[in-house]
């Protein structure tokens, strides 16, 4: 591990003005409501603030995620979250990027094939930290690691009461 | 004597430090008694305890002394004569000196002090002698907490009680005060500290005095605590606020004009800083001192006040806010933050103490005087940058400020500015004998703002000032008198402009508040003439019954003439109040007639509500209006059958019962009008003697917004109101085909067993019959219980037989009929008199003759529980029959008579023994769906209805509202009745449906039951319950009664006293949740289902561990929830399991 912070002066931005959803009220009670990319935004953000492991703002604060990064389709139970480090060389993306997908994982149906990029060109090896993020194997071994889980964990931790 | 032998016991228990606290207060409370009672004098005491008060151990003499001073204490009320008290104080006195037991000299000396003059007190002479001895031997510094809050008590005492005494003492006094407060950080002390010095700067009001030359060192003490910076937390001295010690601080402060060289630079200085509190706290500061200074010393610090002041004005002021707020009549000062309000504050307050001197300072300021550049510049509100905006708020609340402090400066601020600001406005000044005023193209909103913000302030200084004639000579008076003709044309100028849009927003508000100031002045002292003021109401009118299309200014120009209203009803008789009479009232009560369409209905009901809260006359005169339009379409309604005409009486009742009658109430004295309105109807409908048949479906909506109308109409009447009131409808009722004269001479009530084909039309009350029925129910309902319904016997068996009609208003009256039949037992008997068992015998003991067939006319002759109960036919009647049956249960469950457990019986007879088709629920609901008249099932669902009926709160009627008896506690003492025959029958039935139907009667009746009545005996009810829960949730029809029985599970699983029957039962629930996590029919219950699960998961780890498992699998199902709210409570519910769960659980 690097000693020191990585990014020790980071922006940060305010957060948007949450863009209201607009419910009928008196709505049918059979009707259906799919998951869009508000409510994963909303997972990952709004009442789950996923702290960023350096600091002790939210991922939503640093602009790591934003709600234009998330695709998803009910259909085909298919969300791709693409987010952006802070900078270029941080390493801990792929801890971001676990958390993530821990998070969906947790949080989503299991018919929902979860994909975690990294913004393209906002990071030094993209290419391996897709990789290493996407791969069932590695994913499922580290949170294996006592450690690694323990620190998933804290970094969710506050989504949840 | 006895007791006195134990008197040395006593004594030592207290100066025992090793016995506990409690010990020792026993023991002084024993020693106080004694004395109390005479049996023990002082002088005795102290003998005894000679030993105890002069023993060099420091601690048990401590003790000894302590007790002697404490006793004092508790004697504050005995009379003791002068030699005890001279001896114990000169005993005190010494002690003093004493610092090593200080504590109980200090306790003694406080208490002999304190003592009133009737019962025996101190000296002056000792009194001074214990101010020497005080200021010689007391190091207060070095003392406890405790020890130093008691001598500055005893300093405090002795300058409030004894001031002759100190004031000989001269400086030695001040300085040993000096000494005693210096370093002080206690809050407790401090409050003391701030006290004495206030006392003290009392004591020496000569400039020359003693205080004069020390005043500077007290100050320097005072001085380093401004402002309070209190870092104490909240769990410490919770007694003592940073407000209370910062207002303590301000009357030291201000304690003395020999202060001020100290603390006006002070302040001024601290005005300075960047602390928003220091801020504020030296503008309060300031005012205080101000006025407890005087004018002369605060001469020279005029100038430094006025720029620090302007300063905070400038910088902390928002934008104009333009709406008119509720205490705008009061103080046009709108709502500003804490620093603004402060500013303006000692703004006046030096406008009033320095003569004139301090507004000349401010008219002559360059900042002041280059407002009229800014008007120069802009001319409409938009285009004010913002900058210039607050720039016109700070000067329009400065200008405000100071012109409402005096009649003087008011005049001064008008001669300096009000013909110029008329002259920005267009208004010349020489020509204002024209009455007519060029129409202004562009409108000086800058002008106009600071016109009406002085015109306020001149309002506002005539209103709170007492002699209102007086200040007719008044030189501001008088102009405004001159100007306010053409001031009231310029401003009603703006309404027109804002119809065809010439103008903005502002411009109205600010015109509508300047009317409205105009309007409002005090009548006798207004400068408006009469004329003028009607011009200003009908400028207000017309724009209000126009131009309802511009909303919030409607509303604004509705407000407005609102508060006018308001205000001149304080002056009952006044011209004004005449004009506003005439000119808004009676319009607006004319508004409501069938050719005036202008405005929309709403918006017409509306304004006549507000405008007609302001004054009862005016509020009579609308009702008035209202209540003629009603009658009127009424009758078409009858006549003719004219639909239009039903709608507009729908949302005119809808606000005769839910905004006038309410405020009828709050009001009060409104019974006669309310009275006319309940005779009205009857009157109305008595003349209409033939009814339209072109009446289409919504007349039931119409019947029952009359009858709630006159329900509430009848409830709020007294009793002898309400006697007219049944009398007449009474006779009314007298001229139907239902005249009891008529129907029932006979004790059998002829009645049609009719068949399946009947329950599927809908009676509509197209009958004038049914409406004087149905009308009749409603008052009843209403009645209160003392008042005597004629002919009892005939209207019963009348209400009975339209009951079994299926008229659900009767049987409501016949249910508060009876309940309301229990108080008057002790009545004398009268001939027309019924009891309420007697009543009860009409009711179950009347034959109904059932004809099967109209052509043979005879049939089977039955009582009303028979009715319900026949098992032969289902038919319509049995249906009628139950509901009215459980109407009549609940009046009697309300009133507690045991009839009401032959009624329960009888419907759970239906309930168990009507299932003659054994088929399971679900086909059964199938069957039903297809064929709804169903009729069995209709009647099973009746009975469980009734538990329904009985246990709720019903809005129509047997509620307090109406006057119900109800004694407290009944749906406890039910539910624990009704529970043990419920958990019998479930266990004895043998067919599905009547177990179906068993549960839901069960539900009704536990769901509407207190949380806490279920709560004392959880664990016997839970079985049921879940079991209840699971049954009924097979289907969705009755997804609501499954949804209110999940509440009173979650209920007790939320609360702790249910957490124990809940763990037992762990499993059972969970599975109990689990199947109702995915009830497609209802998504409240799907996501209560989930929270309760979540709550589950606060059971011992022990206790739900096995069940983690099967909770996970149901919860990752429920994450694929259709709805949204579900999915989330899916997420947390997941990870409270989750976190319970293994590792390998986790995903």
């Amino acid at each position: 591990m690097v000693s020191g912070l990585i990014n020790a002066n980071p922006v940060v931005y305010q957060k948007k003005e949450r863009r209201a959803r607009n419910t009928p009220c008196d709505s049918d009670e059979y009707a259906v409501e799919s998951i869009d990319q508000l409510e994963i935004f909303d997972i990952l953000s709004l009442f789950l603030d996923i702290k960023d492991p350096e600091h002790p703002y939210s991922l939503e604060e640093l602009k790591v995620i934003t709600e234009d990064a998330v695709e998803v389709d009910d259909g085909l139970s298919y969300v791709r979250v693409t987010f952006t480090p802070t900078v270029e060389h941080c390493s801990m993306a792929t801890i971001i990027g676990l958390c993530l997908r821990v998070k969906l994982m947790r949080s989503l149906p299991s018919r929902y094939k979860v994909d975690i990029r990294v913004a393209p060109g906002s990071h030094a090896t993209e290419a391996a930290v897709n990789k290493q993020l996407n791969d069932k194997e590695r994913v499922a071994a580290a949170l294996e690691n006592p450690n690694l889980l323990d620190m998933v964990d804290e970094c969710l931790a506050p989504s949840y009461s | 004597m006895a007791e006195l032998c134990k008197l040395t016991h006593y004594v030592e228990s207290f100066v025992d430090v090793s016995r506990t606290p409690s010990q020792q207060a026993t023991s002084l409370e024993t020693i106080t008694s004694l004395v109390k009672n005479n049996v023990l004098t002082i002088e005795t005491l102290v003998r005894e305890m000679g030993m105890y008060l002069t023993i060099t151990d420091n601690i048990i003499r401590g003790r000894g002394i302590l007790l002697l001073g404490e006793l004092l204490a508790c004697l504050a009320s005995k009379p003791l004569d002068s030699a005890t008290i001279h001896s114990l104080i000169a005993f005190f006195t010494e002690r003093l000196a004493d610092w090593k037991a200080l504590r109980g000299a200090l306790v003694g000396c406080l208490a002999l002090m304190r003592r009133k003059t009737n019962v025996g007190s101190i000296s002056q002479n000792d009194a001074k002698s214990v101010a020497q001895s005080y200021f010689q031997n007391l190091q207060v510094q070095s003392l406890g907490q405790h020890d130093r809050k008691l001598s500055f008590e005893l300093l405090a005492c002795l300058l409030e009680h004894y001031p002759d005494a100190v004031v000989s003492l001269g400086d030695d006094l001040v300085y040993g005060i000096c000494e005693a407060i210096d370093g002080e950080k206690d809050p407790h002390c401090l409050l003391l500290t701030f006290r004495i010095v206030e006392l003290v700067a009392k004591l020496f009001p000569d400039p020359t005095g003693a205080l004069a030359s020390s005043s500077s060192d007290l100050f320097e003490f005072l001085g380093c605590y401004f402002p309070i910076h209190f870092t104490h937390g909240k769990e410490e001295d919770i007694d003592v606020r940073r407000n209370d010690l910062s207002h303590a601080l301000m009357r030291a402060f201000s304690s003395t004009p020999l202060f001020e060289p100290f603390a006006i630079p002070l302040l001024l200085e601290k005005l300075s800083s960047s602390l928003p509190l220091a801020k504020i706290d030296s503008l309060k500061y300031l005012s205080d001192c101000t006025v407890k200074y005087g004018a002369d010393r605060m001469k020279k610090h005029s100038e430094a006040i006025w720029s620090s002041v302007k300063e905070i004005i400038f910088t902390s002021i928002g934008q104009p806010n333009l709406s008119i707020n509720t205490e705008s009549l009061n103080s046009p000062s709108f709502q500003e933050n804490e620093m603004t309000t402060e500013a303006l504050r000692l703004l006046q307050k030096m406008v009033v103490a320095s003569n004139g001197l301090f507004l000349t300072l401010i008219i002559n300021d360059e900042d002041v005087k280059d407002i009229f550049n800014i008007l120069n510049i802009y001319t409409c509100y938009k285009d004010f940058p913002l900058q210039s905006r607050q720039r016109l708020n700070a000067v329009g609340h400065i200008l405000y400020t100071s012109a409402s402090a005096s009649v003087a400066s008011c005049d001064h601020v008008f001669e300096s500015y009000f013909h110029r600001l008329l002259d920005f406005m267009g208004i010349s000044v020489d020509q204002y004998h024209n009455d007519k005023i060029s129409p202004i193209r562009n409108l000086n909103f800058g002008a106009l703002y600071l016109c009406i913000e002085v015109i306020a302030a001149c309002r506002n200084l005539i209103v709170s000032s007492d002699e209102n004639t007086c200040s007719v000579k008044e030189k501001s008076y008088s102009m405004l008198q001159i100007f306010s003709c053409s001031v009231v044309q310029l401003l009603s100028s703006t309404f027109s402009g804002i119809v065809k849009r010439d103008l903005h927003d502002a411009e109205f508000y600010c015109a509508v508040k300047g009317l409205l100031n105009l309007s409002t002045f005090p009548v006798g002292s207004s400068p408006v003439s009469r004329v003028i003021f009607e011009d200003i109401l009908l400028e207000f009118m017309s724009f209000i019954t126009v131009n309802f299309k511009f909303g919030s200014l409607w509303n604004h120009a509705l407000k407005a003439l609102q508060h006018i209203g308001s205000f001149v009803d304080k002056y009952p008789g006044s011209v004004e109040s005449q004009s506003y009479m005439h000119i808004v009232v009676e319009k607006i009560a004319l508004m409501f007639s069938p050719h005036d369409e202008v405005l929309p209905l709403m918006l017409k009901l509306e304004m006549a509500v507000d405008i007609g809260r302001t004054g009862r006359s005016y509020m009579l005169k609308i009702v008035g209006g209202i209540e003629e339009t009603i009658f009127y379409n009424l009758s078409e309604v009858y006549v003719y059958g004219n639909s239009k005409s039903v709608e507009i009486v729908l949302s005119l009742l809808d606000c005769y019962s839910t905004k006038i009658l309410p405020w009828f109430d709050e009001a009060g004295d409104f019974e006669e009008v309310i009275l006319r309105f309940a005779l009205n109807i009857w009157d109305q409908i008595e003349k209409c003697s033939t009814f339209s048949t072109s009446m289409d479906k919504c007349i039931q909506v119409l019947l029952d917004a009359t009858m709630m109308a006159l329900k509430l109409s009848v409830r709020s009447c007294s009793k002898e109101s309400q006697n007219i009131i049944v009398q007449k409808a009474f006779n009314v009722l007298l001229t139907s085909s239902f005249s009891p004269l008529k129907v029932t001479l006979s004790n059998t009530i002829p009645v049609q067993m009719e068949g399946l084909q009947f329950l599927q039309q809908k009676d509509n009350p197209t009958s004038r019959d049914e409406w004087i029925l149905s009308l009749f129910a409603s008052v009843t309902i209403a009645l209160r219980p003392q008042v005597h319904v004629p002919d009892v016997r005939l209207i019963i068996r009348l209400l009975m037989l339209s009951t079994t009609r299926g008229c659900v208003p009767a049987a409501q009256a016949l249910g508060s009929m009876i309940n309301k039949l229990s108080v008057k037992s002790d009545k004398v008997e009268v001939s027309s008199y019924v009891s309420l068992e007697e009543a009860i015998d009409i009711i179950f003991k009347t034959e109904f003759r059932c004809l099967h067939n109209e052509s043979t006319g005879d049939g089977s002759e039955m009582f009303l529980t028979d009715l319900c109960s026949s098992i032969e036919k289902s038919s319509l009647l049995q249906v009628h029959a139950v509901v009215g049956l459980s109407w009549i249960g609940k009046g009697l469950l309300l009133c507690g008579h045991d009839k009401v457990r032959d009624i329960t019986m009888v419907f759970l007879q239906l309930l168990v023994s009507k299932s003659r088709t054994d088929a399971s629920p679900l086909q059964q609901f199938k069957l039903e769906k297809d064929n709804e008249t169903s009729l069995d099932f209709a009647v099973m669902k009746g009975a469980a209805e009734a538990f329904h009926i009985l246990m709720s709160d019903s809005e129509a009627c047997l509620n307090r509202k109406f006057h119900a008896i109800v004694r407290p506690l009944y749906k406890q003492r039910f539910f624990s009745t009704m529970m043990p025959i419920f958990q019998t029958l479930v266990s004895k039935s043998d067919t599905s449906l009547s177990r179906y139907m068993l549960y839901q009667a069960y539900a009704h009746v536990i769901s509407d039951t207190p949380l806490t009545a279920i709560l004392s005996d959880a664990k016997k009810f839970i079985p049921m319950l879940l079991d209840g829960l699971l049954t009924l949730s097979v289907n969705g029809i009755n997804k609501d009664v499954v949804y209110s029985l999940l509440l009173v599970l979650s209920g007790i699983l939320m609360d702790k006293n249910g957490q124990e029957a809940v763990t037992e039962n762990a499993h059972k629930i969970v599975d109990c949740l689990a199947g109702l996590t995915d009830f497609s029919h209802m998504m409240l219950v799907r996501e209560t289902a989930i929270q309760c699960l979540v709550a589950v998961s606060e059971l011992p780890h022990a206790r739900i561990y096995p069940m983690r498992r099967q909770v996970l699998h149901v919860i990752s199902k429920a994450l694929d929830d259709p709805k949204r709210s579900v999915r989330q409570e899916a997420v947390r519910c997941r990870q409270a399991w989750a976190s319970i769960a293994s590792r390998s659980l986790h995903f």
